[in-house]
């Protein structure tokens, strides 16, 4: 339980939001050109990281929009939040 | 060698006021090689060492543990033990297991409290019903008892379920399994943990993985807090933490990390008399020998290591809670805690060789693994002693998620998270 800033809104309490999982995952742009290891890789592979990890989220009770946020899962601490399309602001 | 524990043991004892007890296990230092490791000393992992050292004879091995034995998810599940899945690979595993329970404190000599009190299923809408018919009709092709209840049966079963048709989801029907139930969490850890002891096992707490060394595709040992471990077989059976060895290793899982949180009431005398789980409403229920309700939430949708959960989720669940027992609306909580689930896509576990030779993973069990302790052990030793799967588990491997042939039990087996 933390509290998002949703860069479009303001802050309000995680449950207004839907986690989308890890960010910055590129859907491939020839699928008919991928091995089944690469499909798989993309399709379910996730890095699953114990500390500060990239991931989308949606404010689904708020404005609906989707955007990135950089949290800490080993502590739920957010580093940073930052629109779709916009370069991380921490690496 | 150990002492066995009997009725005789006990008298003998209370003699001396139960001050001379042998040590359950011994507390050794790491040896500088072994013939396998297992990283994690939970449920699963203590049950792999037993079984590797009581069916295929390697007695040269260490069990791994960054904290302390059953300190876990095997310490923070709600108990449950039960084999009705839906699909054919997932009934042969489960009830695997839950025929290891049933004579499983005689082969461990340890009380580990296996209650045989049946779990019942609620369907709460006409998907539930045909799905919950479908998966009983599954279970019987398979083996598994499994009996569908009219409303008015589940009312009969367990009287205190409010099955009034004016409740927002009222009470269908259900399922039950009478050979399902609960076991005591910690008597599994620490009951395998004295049978791996007394077979030379050594169980090393307090020691954390902190690198795996390979040679080329093969492992070599591994880095812990307590030095370097020479092996050439790495079993890990780390839950939540799978995806931090298999970095460690250089190898992808298929994993999400997330809390699922439980919690305990104030105890009272004998209420509930079976385990009831309710999927669409998401709330399930038992009581415990000391008297508590054992009630488990769902899992936060985000990946978090925090162990702890959100307010939300619980809230959701204590509304449900309400309005199928209101009996129960004067109840106090006493704890409430986290525990760190690793979820596969197909809410099947995988137990399987890596493409590293001599690196084993088991792991995914996601909301469920309690349950397949003992089979989840004994099969995943089996991989591990002969570098092959069991037939029982060759359907869980990691290659799945490259061929497609998945396990998809996500609401397929009444799973509650």
């Amino acid at each position: 339980m933390f509290i998002i800033t949703c860069p479009f809104c303001g802050e309000r309490d995680q449950s207004e939001f839907a986690a989308g999982g890890e960010a910055h995952i590129v859907r491939p742009k020839q699928p008919t050109e991928l091995s089944d290891d690469e499909w798989a890789d993309f399709l379910f592979m996730r890095k699953n990281i114990k500390g500060v990890q990239f991931e989308r989220w949606n404010h689904a009770h708020g404005c609906r929009k989707w955007f990135n946020v950089i949290r800490d899962t080993s502590n739920d601490k957010i580093h940073a939040v930052y629109k779709m399309g916009e370069k991380p602001p921490i690496k | 060698m150990k002492n066995n524990y009997s009725i005789f043991s006990l008298i003998k004892n209370s003699l001396t006021y139960h001050e001379n007890w042998q040590q359950a296990w011994r507390d050794p230092e790491p040896k500088k090689e072994y013939d396998a490791v297992i990283i994690g000393g939970g449920g699963h992992g203590l049950a792999t060492a037993f079984y590797l050292a009581k069916k295929h004879n390697m007695k040269n091995i260490a069990v791994v543990e960054k904290g302390w034995i059953g300190g876990g998810n095997t310490g923070r599940n709600t108990t449950i033990i039960r084999s009705n899945y839906l699909w054919d690979a997932s009934a042969g595993l489960y009830d695997h297991a839950l025929k290891l329970w049933e004579n499983l404190s005689q082969e461990i000599n340890y009380n580990v409290m296996f209650s045989q009190r049946g779990v019942m299923n609620l369907a709460h809408n006409l998907q539930d019903v045909r799905d919950l018919k479908r998966r009983t009709h599954a279970n019987r092709l398979n083996g598994i008892d499994a009996v569908w209840l009219s409303t008015e049966e589940v009312k009969n079963f367990c009287p205190i379920i409010n099955t009034s048709p004016d409740i927002r989801y009222p009470v269908l029907g259900g399922t039950l399994q009478r050979r399902a139930g609960t076991a005591r969490h910690d008597a599994v850890a620490w009951g395998y943990a004295r049978g791996a002891d007394s077979m030379g096992v050594d169980i090393i707490q307090n020691c954390e993985v902190k690198a795996i060394k390979r040679s080329g595709d093969a492992v070599e040992g591994l880095e812990t807090t307590k030095g370097f471990i020479k092996t050439k077989k790495i079993g890990v059976v780390a839950a939540g933490h799978s995806s931090v060895i298999a970095n460690m290793a250089g190898i992808r899982l298929p994993l999400e990390s997330k809390p699922l949180q439980a919690l305990v009431s104030e105890p009272v005398k004998p209420i509930i008399n079976t385990v009831v789980m309710s999927n669409a409403v998401h709330a399930y229920v038992s009581q415990s020998d000391k008297g508590e309700l054992v009630i488990g939430a769902g899992t936060d949708a985000y990946v978090s290591y925090t162990q702890r959960g959100s307010h939300d989720v619980v809230e959701g669940t204590l509304k449900a809670i309400l309005e199928l027992y209101p009996i129960f609306s004067r109840m106090k909580m006493l704890r409430q805690w986290g525990g760190i689930v690793d979820i596969c896509p197909d809410a099947s576990p995988i137990v399987s060789k890596t493409s590293i030779k001599g690196l084993y993973f088991n792991c995914g069990w996601g909301t469920g693994g309690f349950k397949a302790t003992p089979g989840s052990g004994d099969l995943f030793a089996h991989t591990i002693a002969n570098d092959e799967p069991h037939v029982l588990n060759a359907a869980f491997n990691i290659n799945r998620f490259v061929s497609g042939d998945l396990v998809d039990e996500h609401g397929a087996a009444a799973v509650a998270h």
